[in-house]
């Protein structure tokens, strides 16, 4: 079976013999059989198909095709001998073929197109943003007038999700941080034998900036894909458009609860993280510095004024409100397929934290200027 | 030819969420024919056929397709029959992220060895026998509308050629025009290429016009396999009530 040809060229009589399975895998070996052959110039060509156990239609493709390459106004083929079924599928083959048998080819664009299409489209990204957010306030105003209209299980579903699901976490990551941090700044300040002043430090930096920005950066990593890939998946279900056919507005029952509810659960979760923090701060200064827990807490309370707690939990909500409506408008943004999903949730996560960090930096310089 | 069936199913039972779906249900498919399952609501057709494609083992009996037991069957054994089969999912299932092209090829890519040339003719060819044109080829799933990713769905699914097809739901969602041609696909493709087809469909068209035989499903089992013709005679009471109403009392009509 594989030393024998499956396609040959009997000059003779000038016919061409097609022989064996010619389906789908044989198709390789047919090729190369018919690359041996010498085609004649001329004349007409009989095609045998009598010794043909089968064939599927990628057999009579490439016979049709190998055929239509080799035919001209001299050379003339002819089909013989074939049975009923192959000849119907090479009559169907052939009538496709003659179709455009290319794909269009779709445009290239060189790098400038690119740069170019791609500003332009996150100009309308950005457009397309202020629109979202606008659009939200103004659902939010009017639903301060119609208290009717807010969802409060879905909110507490929110905050029951984002706030209390995520609390173990949190406080494992803060604990360690301040673990790590009062490590750090421990061995340099024995150095100088200023121990003490690790309350001062690790305070300061827990509740001004550690706390707030891990919080936001674990929520956003963990709510704020979320919200992408659940209002994403929706889309794509058209639940979302089957919402607004009922007159719910997906504002109502999908973007503000989980906008609202982060607000609420974000500034929480810090105060639960500075926490963690501090105690990690306690656990390491006692195990390194010798610094009993009631002398930390007590020079705690004198050194660390209100001020420092109230900064960094001032911080959150506007953290919040950056997870919760980019997450929210990235979401709305997909569309096509899970591909898209994927795509927009990794935006969300990326942009979140790049903003959260932005915002932090501006809070610096705002309350530096301040001279808080 | 031999007369073996293609496909033989004995004795399956399947436990689904504390029901049984299927309680010592027995099938069997003649190669060359056009098989429909059909059923009410929830009679267990889905489930049946993701059983048959290994998508989901029963909780005993035997499915034998191609002469290979699958419910014991190696990933070999199963491989060797998967590229002998092609699946139209009722929701289509084509890629998002790829064409229609990339689509169709993806099944020639990955079991032969083809070059890139051949793959790209031979996936435009079946791009353009199930009822697309060749414009279609470079758009996404998403870019489609229903009835066109119906047919995409079909060119991969006949893209290696396979002896068996199996179509859930194929005109479901298809306005008439469309179902009616789709007919005519599944009969061209059966005639042309030997196909054997394992279809479910609601469609009393597709029934009537296109199948050799029909399994109905009901209680857990196949009540009756039987043409179409005499299928609607049968008195158990379940397929009197799935055939008379007023839309199958019309087809009938028709028909007869
Ligand atoms: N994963 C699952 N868990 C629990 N029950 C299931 C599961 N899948 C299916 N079922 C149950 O099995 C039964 C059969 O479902 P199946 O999807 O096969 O029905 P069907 O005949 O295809 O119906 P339809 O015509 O509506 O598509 C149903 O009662 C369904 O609730
Ligand atoms: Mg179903």
């Amino acid at each position: 079976m594989n030393t024998q040809t499956l396609v040959s060229l009997d000059p003779e009589s000038s016919r061409l013999i097609c022989r064996g399975e010619w389906n789908l895998a044989n198709l390789i070996k047919i090729k190369n059989d018919i690359k041996k052959i010498s085609w004649p110039k001329q004349g007409a060509l009989i095609v045998d198909g009598q010794d043909i156990t089968k064939m599927d239609s990628a057999g009579a493709w490439l016979l049709n095709y190998s055929l239509k390459k080799i035919s001209s106004n001299k050379l003339t083929t002819q089909l013989q001998h074939f049975s009923e079924q192959a000849a119907e599928l090479l009559a169907l083959v052939a009538a496709r073929a003659d179709d455009a048998l290319e794909a269009p080819v779709l445009r290239h664009q060189n790098t400038l197109e690119r740069v170019g299409r791609g500003a332009v489209q996150q100009l309308g990204e950005l457009r397309d943003f202020l629109e979202f957010t606008g659009q939200l306030a103004f659902e939010f105003a009017r639903g301060i007038f119609h208290p009717k209209s807010w969802r409060w299980s879905e909110l507490a579903a929110v905050i029951y999700q984002t706030g209390l699901q995520a609390l173990p976490i949190i406080a494992l990551l803060s604990f360690m941080i301040g673990v790590v941090i009062s490590y750090q700044m421990g061995n340099q300040l024995r150095n100088y034998g200023a121990n003490v002043f690790i309350v001062n430090l690790l305070g300061l930096s827990i509740l001004r900036e550690f706390g707030p920005l891990i919080t936001a950066i674990m929520v956003a990593g963990r709510t704020g894909s979320a919200f992408t890939a659940q209002l994403g998946t929706m889309k794509l279900n058209q639940e979302v458009d089957a919402l607004n056919t009922m007159g719910v507005t997906p504002g109502q029952l999908l973007l503000l609860p989980r906008l609202l509810g982060l607000f609420i659960a974000l500034p929480l979760l810090t105060m639960w993280a500075d926490i963690f923090g501090v105690l990690g701060g306690i656990v390491m200064a006692n195990s390194m510095l010798g610094i009993t827990a009631s002398d930390f807490l007590h020079r705690f309370q004198v050194e660390i004024p209100m001020r420092a707690l109230l900064i960094g939990l001032g911080k959150a909500p506007v953290f919040a409100l950056l997870i919760g409506s980019i997450g929210c408008f990235q979401g709305m943004k997909v569309e096509g397929g899970a591909d898209s999903v994927g795509k927009q949730t990794t935006r969300s996560v990326v942009l979140a934290i790049f903003f959260i960090i932005v915002a932090d930096a501006i809070f610096s310089i705002i309350f530096s200027r301040l001279q808080l | 030819m031999t007369q073996q069936p293609i496909i033989e199913v004995k004795d399956i039972s399947i436990n689904l969420g504390g029901a049984w779906v299927h309680k010592n249900l027995n099938l069997s498919v003649n190669r060359g024919e056009i098989l429909a399952i059909v059923g009410g609501s929830g009679s267990g057709k889905t489930t049946l056929l993701r059983e048959m494609l290994m998508l989901q083992k029963p909780d005993s009996g035997s499915i034998r397709i191609f002469d290979h037991e699958l419910t014991t069957a190696s990933r070999l054994t199963l491989l060797e029959v998967q590229k002998r089969w092609g699946v139209l999912f009722q929701q289509n299932a084509l890629f998002s992220s790829l064409t229609v092209q990339e689509n169709t090829a993806f099944p020639l890519r990955e079991h032969t060895e083809l070059d890139t040339k051949t793959i790209n003719d031979l996936a435009i060819l079946k791009i353009l026998l199930s009822g697309l044109s060749a414009d279609a080829a470079v758009k996404y799933p998403a870019e489609l509308s229903g009835g066109m990713q119906k047919r995409a769905g079909v060119a991969r699914a006949i893209v290696l050629d396979p002896e068996l097809l199996f179509l859930d739901e194929p005109t479901s969602g298809l306005d008439p025009e469309s179902a009616g041609a789709f007919d005519e696909l599944i009969l061209n493709l059966q005639k042309t290429m030997g196909l054997t087809i394992v279809m479910v469909t609601h469609d009393l068209d597709s029934l009537w016009h296109v199948t050799n035989r029909v399994a109905f499903l009901g209680e857990g089992k196949v009540l009756c396999v039987d043409a179409m013709a005499a299928l609607v005679k049968n008195p158990h009471p379940l397929i009197q009530a799935f055939f008379s109403g007023a839309r199958g009392r019309t087809t009938q009509r028709i028909y007869d």
